[in-house]
């Protein structure tokens, strides 16, 4: 191999800190996304819930690949915008709609698997409609759909690499410009354990996180 | 008059089994200081008058007074009018609600069950809401268990704290909604003396139950409900001991066996 280990990973750590700046603005921007997106899904007025419903079987019935090259182009096609610039800005925006919609289901089902009960007790205490989301139902909510929220994060980490389809320089893309360079494997190699070691660190994390909730069943 | 409900028409709208209409006029009078228990068959509408009662449920029409201050009211199209969604909170005030699954938030402690509403909803100071709360606790036998959650409670203590928590915020009358019926016969004993201890300290309770023994021990009045009407009602010693209507006789016969 010609390229020395360092110069190697220099340029696949660059690539992982874009890695990480698409996994970490997605959460970000996705999480609290998914609550508006699960509160016009739950909403009675009926064609917001239908418009909501049709959303997000797109987001779930096609790839996100593709989601990620409309984003991109789109504008450039639909209205001939300029895309200068604008790539890293698709990227989010295709991850964190995507996942705005998968967590929106799951917040969906955690809320209607709390008892109603918790409802009616919180409204005959006077409770505020306020002070019940946050008080009483957030909480529990919380804790019933750790284990979900981990599930999808973790298959985010390793969903960044569809960045590659816009020509994004993330590390995945920069393990296979460098494999197919030096034809070694060993990029490759480094990009399995960043992905692993990332995934690792996540579920520690969330894991953390369950057992705070750990004190009620 | 603590509670007057007069003339409540309640019915439940389903698309497929056609609208149910479960309270056919009723009224209903509560005075300080009285015990009143509900009895009667599954489906004659007891419960759905008690949620009625804690704004629960929406009526259809009638008037709903607490302390002689209408809650609710008919207009002349003959619908049901509430106060605005500000003042009925005021009207939750009057008034406290034990469930038959007790309902307890599982992700506080007793304590916080207890006191929480008390400090944030009613705006009480910390100190004396938790003075008051353990003196509940005591009442309740409970006070170990203050920093228990309810899942490391058994079904007859978790509907213990149940009633300290209606307590704590100081209603003027006390809704029970077959507060036993979850429990097992062992349990049903302990939530029962409670109830009864806080009749004989004049605490104004409406109890839907199917503890006959208990109704016609404790109550001032037993009224029999059957069809969305009350078929009977009256001292519980005429009620149980020489019913006037069939059906109440019915019932009760069944009871026995």
């Amino acid at each position: 191999m010609s390229m020395a280990w360092s110069t190697m990973l220099l340029k696949m750590g660059e690539g992982m800190l874009h890695t990480c700046a698409i996994f970490a603005l997605t959460v970000l921007f996705s999480l609290p996304l998914g609550i508006i997106v699960m509160l016009l899904r739950r909403s009675r007025f009926k064609p917001v819930q239908w418009i909501t419903k049709i959303y997000i079987a797109i987001m779930r019935g096609t790839p996100l690949m593709l989601q990620l090259l409309a984003w991109y182009f789109g504008p450039y096609y639909l209205f001939g915008w300029s895309i200068r610039g604008y790539r890293f800005t698709a990227i989010i925006i295709g991850f964190t709609m995507n996942y705005a919609a998968y967590f929106a289901e799951i917040y969906r089902g955690g809320i209607e698997a709390i008892p109603n009960g918790q409802y009616e007790a919180a409204h005959v205490l006077g409770y505020s409609k306020v002070q019940t989301f946050f008080k009483i139902i957030l909480p529990q909510l919380v804790k019933t759909i750790l284990p979900s929220v981990t599930n999808e994060v973790i298959t985010l980490v390793k969903d960044t690499s569809l960045a590659f389809a816009l020509a994004y320089n993330e590390m995945f893309a920069i393990a296979k410009q460098i494999a197919a360079k030096e034809t070694s494997f060993l990029p490759f190699v480094v990009a399995a354990v960043f992905y692993f070691i990332a995934n690792y660190v996540v579920a520690f994390v969330m894991e953390r996180i369950e057992k705070k909730f750990d004190y009620y069943k | 008059m603590i509670l007057q409900m007069k003339d409540i028409q309640k019915s439940f709208v389903h698309k497929v089994r056609g609208d149910l209409h479960v309270l056919k006029g009723i009224s209903l009078e509560v005075d300080s200081g009285e015990v009143v228990s509900i009895i009667g068959p599954s489906g004659s509408g007891k419960s759905t008058l008690l949620r009625c009662a804690t704004f629960l449920e929406t009526i259809d029409s009638g008037e709903i007074c607490y302390k002689d201050e209408a809650a609710v009211t008919t207009n002349a199209q003959g619908k049901a009018e509430y106060v605005k969604p500000a003042q009925l909170r005021r009207f939750k005030q009057n008034f406290g609600l034990v469930f038959q699954q007790f309902n307890l938030f599982p992700h506080y402690s007793v304590l916080r069950n207890i006191m929480d509403a008390p400090i944030h909803v009613q705006k009480r100071p910390k100190e004396e809401v938790h003075e008051e709360a353990m003196e509940l606790l005591r009442k309740m036998d409970l006070e170990k268990r203050a920093d228990a959650y309810p899942c490391q409670l058994s079904g007859g203590q978790q509907q213990r704290v149940a009633i300290a928590r209606a307590l704590a915020m100081n209603p003027d009358i006390l809704f029970f909604d077959e507060p036993t019926s979850a429990l097992d016969p062992e349990l049903t004993g302990e939530v029962l003396k409670v109830i009864r201890k806080l009749a004989e300290e004049k605490m104004t309770m409406v109890v839907v139950t199917h503890e006959m023994p208990f109704a016609r021990a404790v109550s001032n009045r037993v009224i029999f409900m059957d069809g969305g009407v009350i078929v009977e009602q009256g001292d519980p010693e005429l009620v149980f001991g020489a019913p006037q209507q069939e059906r109440t006789k019915q019932f009760l016969r069944n009871y026995q066996q």
